[in-house]
């Protein structure tokens, strides 16, 4: 209860209240759409592939937001390039391509900035969010948001049946480089809460989580934003009370939920699974 | 009026091995037309060069002699069930109110007619009391006939089923048949990707026979006759005795 009186005292703490739950729901909402398209190791390897933008950007002496886009994008085109023109399947060529973005960043951010900067970016400080910070969160929560809403039917019927979808003229090559770019969008946005590491989590486990619970695209995407932000204050809470780094804390508050829906869902659960089986076989 | 489609000289290669080599053809619309072939012969293939999905070495498709990227819209494709993730969050009636899309163009959602009109299409596949489940705990016939439904869904003039019959009961097969030769009658082009010789008379009025070039096309009566079949199925054996039975 302190945590309250706290929020409502510190405004530093307001900004990390308020960024980590546009963190959570863009990751969730995005997430959802990048698991149902088999795309989890692609937001794992856009997330490594931001840190050469953010260093370069450093370096420069301008926003890290627009070199860590850069190079977010730079790495799903050349993902796609390695893909698309040699025999090398799609899973290889996403290790290929990010472990040496992650590595050039690597290099380059120790060069360019002090070893706490790096764990920061690495491991994320969410009590470190500065104004402008909180601001660009928000403003890239609302495009995701906005896009999502619009586009909801195009993304639904290319995730599920891409062929049909360029059957009927969509451009699905678009669509697909769209998410991309806003995949390396949310994971700009996530760099503060979570680091670049642990991004991954945030998009893939309270999605996986919410697709456990429902048979709707909607439901899903919801449940995912919801589970995603209540992730990310539970990080913060932790972070705040007991000086742990953020972005492990709410790696686990995510799989935590997850393991509960694992367990107990009432369709896929296999707590449930056991005792319908069991059941079954007590009438046969 | 009935409209003409016509397949120039298609070419396809995947990384260099050739796998359809200038096919031509031409049909008038109103037709059920069966596109057969051995494994490996490019059926799909040829379905997928027709829509645009793959890139083509060279050729055309035409309608009345317009591209057929005019007619995106007015065209339907039932994929093969295996290209399906039938685990994806979605119900059988959203599925169908797919169809629908096409229609709305981009920013209209679908509203209550169109979900009335998606569960219309479901009761014409006999499919109307599963609306509510989730895709994956439907048998291989009926997601056959959730799929064609969607097709239904869309109005479209042309038809594109990729191998429907595979895998899928009797009865389903009766009714995805029946309702295809109702699409025949009221003018519509259905192309079948089909590999089950034994009821080609039956299913198709006009045939496709490829492997890898195009061996005939035209009615069925002129073109499933021994001797041109076995030209496309190059072990004539098991195969003859087969046709035998029917011809």
């Amino acid at each position: 209860m302190e945590f309250l009186h706290d929020l409502q005292t510190y405004e530093f703490l307001q900004k990390a209240f308020i960024t980590s739950i546009m963190v959570g729901i863009i990751c969730g909402v995005i997430g959802s759409f990048i698991i149902l398209r088999g795309m989890a190791l692609m937001g794992d390897a856009i997330s490594h592939a931001v840190l050469p933008g953010v260093a370069i950007s450093y370096m420069l002496g301008i926003n890290y937001f627009y070199g860590a886009v850069f190079t977010g994008i730079l790495t799903a085109f050349g993902i796609g390039a390695i893909t698309q023109n040699s025999r090398i399947k799609s899973d290889s060529s996403i290790g290929l391509v990010f472990s040496a973005f992650f590595a050039l960043g690597i290099i380059l951010i120790t060069r360019a900035r002090s070893a706490t900067d790096l764990t920061q970016i690495l491991f994320g400080n969410v009590l470190a969010v500065r104004t402008s910070d909180m601001w660009l969160t928000l403003a890239i929560g609302s495009l995701v948001i906005l896009v999502v809403i619009l586009f909801y039917k195009e993304l639904l019927v290319s995730s599920f049946d891409e062929t049909m979808a360029a059957a009927y003229g969509l451009k699905v090559r678009f669509i697909h480089y769209s998410i991309m770019f806003l995949l390396t969008l949310v994971t700009v946005a996530s760099l503060q809460t979570v680091g670049v590491i642990l991004v991954v989590s945030m998009l893939i486990t309270p999605a996986s989580t919410a697709y456990l619970l429902t048979n709707r695209l909607s439901v899903m995407v919801l449940l995912a934003a919801f589970f995603g932000a209540l992730s990310a204050v539970i990080g913060l809470y932790f972070s705040f009370v007991y000086n742990m780094p953020s972005g492990p804390v709410i790696a686990l508050a995510t799989t935590a939920l997850f393991l509960l829906a694992f367990l107990f869902s009432p369709k896929q659960g296999i707590v449930f699974r056991k005792i319908q089986a069991f059941n079954r076989k007590k009438l046969a | 009026m009935s409209d003409i489609i016509s397949v120039k000289d298609i070419s396809v290669s995947y990384f260099g091995k050739q796998v359809l080599e200038n096919v031509s053809f031409e049909f008038t619309s109103g037709h059920l037309i069966g596109i057969l072939g051995p494994n490996g012969a490019g059926k799909s293939t040829l379905l997928k060069a027709m829509l645009g999905l793959i890139p083509k070495d060279k050729g055309l498709i035409e309608i009345n002699s317009k591209p057929i990227n005019d007619f995106r819209k007015k065209i339907a494709y039932v994929p093969q069930r295996s290209n399906i993730d039938w685990s994806f969050p979605i119900t059988v009636k959203d599925t169908v109110v797919i169809g629908t899309y096409p229609s709305l163009g981009l920013l209209r959602r679908p509203r209550k007619e169109e979900k009335e009109w998606a569960m219309r299409c479901l009761e014409q596949v006999g499919m109307q009391d599963f609306a509510n489940r989730q895709i994956g705990e439907l048998s291989g016939g009926q997601q056959q006939r959730v799929f064609l439904a969607r097709a239904l869904a869309q109005k479209a003039d042309y038809f594109f089923l990729d191998e429907p019959f595979v895998g899928i009961d009797v009865s389903s097969e009766e009714v995805i048949i029946s309702i295809l030769k109702k699409l025949q009658s009221e003018g519509k082009t259905v192309f079948v990707v089909h590999h089950d010789l034994t009821k080609v008379k039956n299913y198709f009025d006009e045939l496709i026979l490829i492997n890898k070039q195009l061996i005939d096309a035209g009615p069925v009566e002129k073109v499933f006759k021994t001797e041109i079949m076995a030209r496309a199925y190059e072990s004539p054996f098991l195969m003859l005795k087969d046709l035998e039975v029917q011809l």
